[in-house]
């Protein structure tokens, strides 16, 4: 293979695999947008999804539809996480929260061990055909290419969902200054449901599609802390941010693995989006597009 | 709550009602009524327990004893949001804007509770939610940035605003919920002498316009603006009610001046 191509390889593949990491990435930026919580079970959630919709398709249900059904338990378990676990939070320091989404994921881990076990699983029969598109002179595996349409399709319905109701501008608010959102009619308690519902989808669909290309195990969860670079080089609470964070830190990903792993052999494409994300934190704080706080004096 | 009140009937009755935060009683027993079309003030000292009144009608706090009444039916048991929904707005006396957004969109979050459009249909952003948009962007153009004179500012940063504006904007806010009962908590607070004065116009509009006809009730230390503004006034003082009345009677009364310690002419009260 020659230089060039590797080199556009290398990058489709990294933007590929970065559609699912920004939709991911996406879900955990709602939950931060609306309620400043750092969402540490994001990983949780994506396997919890995953299993859901590998579950149903085991059983013989079609590929689209065991999503389909994995994003309505999603649904059911977000709200059900925020009433059960987070309503009562309300109100308490952001901090506490924080540490029961740590809580929260241990649980869920625990959870997914002892119902789907600890063994890799793939979808079987494949859901894509093996036999890779051909665009011109790149090849592409068609899980690949269709994972990235449908994290795309999806990024846009989230999009235009934050961009033209009244529930974008409230969730918003809400993390903003919630005394002053309730007064004004917004009720608090439905945005973070909607959120935590919302992060449950996205991680979900993210989970079920990246385990199509690697198989399914519990390192899959792995995904909810690469969101973490992502969402610190788009600015913790942007949703466009979030996306080119996503894409960004997939093709930085593959970009190190292709060329960086003959001088550093070993891991290095797992630890590079890390490594980029402290150096990228010392010269931007507050990511490319969050809310720089504005102080005044 | 589909009754119409008519002008001068009781739009509000808060019926003794007591709050108190561990040992410290903020209120105890404090009755009034806030008629249809008034402006009525709430005066006091420093700590009479005015915001936590203020907080216990839009229903941030939940009073221990005693009853808030809107429009004949009780209450209490709502949350604020749905006090928002069902006509109560307010301004907060610490400003509490969205800071990080433009003037435009605090203001269209005031529009929340007008946009019924549903999750789905808002999604797909077709017929009815797109009209409602333009039906929402309509009123707040034409209705409350003319009316506030804040049109040079619709697209700035709310937190790089200097305070007096602040304070506009969030009247903006509070107004672009198109409310029925408006809770302004200290609106002249830290504004200098021409802003009082626009203030002042401002909520005078708001109450007298025929457009608007809101009833406001007004917790304020300026007794210049409270005497002019008001057509009742009731006064805390340590969480309990002392008097209450027109300002007439409120500025003769002695157990009021008393407690304003010294200050002999209400008047002077402005630094």
């Amino acid at each position: 293979m020659s230089q060039t191509n590797l080199f556009f390889m290398t990058l489709t593949t990294g933007l590929m695999v970065g559609g699912i990491y920004a939709l991911v990435a996406l879900g955990w930026v709602i939950i931060y947008k609306c309620s400043g919580v750092l969402n540490l079970a994001m990983g949780e959630l994506t396997i919890i999804g995953a299993y859901v919709t590998l579950t149903f398709y085991q059983m013989g249900v079609p590929f689209v539809l065991a999503v389909v059904i994995s994003l309505i338990i999603g649904l059911v378990l977000g709200i059900l996480t925020e009433r059960v676990f987070l309503d009562r939070l309300i109100g308490e320091p952001i901090l506490t929260v924080i540490m029961v989404t740590v809580g929260l994921s241990f649980f869920f881990r625990g959870l997914v061990e002892f119902i789907w076990g600890t063994n890799t699983r793939v979808f079987q029969p494949p859901v894509f055909p093996l036999k890779p598109v051909k665009i011109g002179f790149l090849v592409i595996g068609s899980v690949y290419l269709w994972s990235f349409v449908t994290a795309i399709v999806l990024l846009l319905i989230l999009v235009a969902f934050f961009q033209y109701t009244r529930w974008g501008l409230a969730m918003q608010a809400t993390a903003d200054d919630e005394m002053a959102a309730i007064s004004l009619g917004v009720s608090a308690r439905f945005v973070y449901a909607a959120a935590w519902a919302i992060a449950f989808m996205a991680a979900g669909v993210g989970g079920s599609l990246l385990g199509n290309i690697n198989g399914l195990n519990i390192s899959v969860s792995y995904l909810g802390l690469l969101v973490l670079p992502a969402v610190v080089l788009g600015g913790l609470n942007s949703i466009p941010g979030a996306i080119v964070g996503g894409l960004a830190i997939g093709i930085l990903q593959n970009f190190a693995g292709a060329y960086l792993d003959q001088y550093f052999p070993g891991g290095v494409k797992q630890i590079f989006p890390f490594v980029f994300m402290v150096v990228f934190l010392l010269f931007k704080p507050y990511g490319l597009w969050g809310w720089e706080r504005i102080e005044r004096v | 709550m589909a009754q119409d009140i008519k002008e001068g009937e009781e739009l509000l009755r808060v019926d003794n009602v007591h709050m108190s935060f561990g040992k410290v009683a903020a209120l105890s027993g404090v009755s009034f009524t806030v008629r249809k079309g008034e402006i009525h003030s709430i005066i006091g000292p420093n700590g009479a327990g005015k915001t936590v009144m203020m907080n216990c009608i839009n229903g941030l706090y939940h009073p221990q004893r005693g009853n808030i009444i809107y429009k004949g039916e009780n209450i209490n048991r709502l949350k604020p949001y749905q006090r928002a929904q069902i006509g109560i707005s307010r301004t907060f006396q610490k400003i509490e804007l969205f800071s990080g957004m433009t003037v435009l969109d605090n203001i269209r979050l005031g529009r929340h509770i007008h946009m019924k459009t549903g999750i789905v249909s808002g999604a797909l952003y077709v017929g009815k939610a797109s009209k409602e948009e333009i039906e929402n962007r309509a009123f707040i153009e034409e209705e409350i940035i003319d009316l506030l004179e804040i049109e040079h500012i619709r697209d700035k940063i709310v937190g790089m605003l200097p305070y007096g504006l602040q304070k506009r904007v969030e009247l903006g806010r509070a107004l672009a919920l198109d409310p029925e009962l408006l809770i302004l908590d200290e609106p002249l607070a830290g504004l200098n002498l021409e802003e009082v004065e626009d203030m002042a116009r401002f909520i005078l509009d708001v109450n007298e316009e025929e457009r608007w006809k809101v009833t406001c009730i007004l917790v304020e230390h300026d007794m210049g603006v409270v005497m002019d503004l008001s057509d009742s006034v009731t006064v805390l003082n340590f969480g309990e009610m002392i008097a209450d009345g027109t300002p007439d009677e409120i500025q003769s009364n002695p157990e009021v001046i008393k407690a304003y310690l010294g200050a002999e002419d209400l008047y002077v009260s402005r630094a």
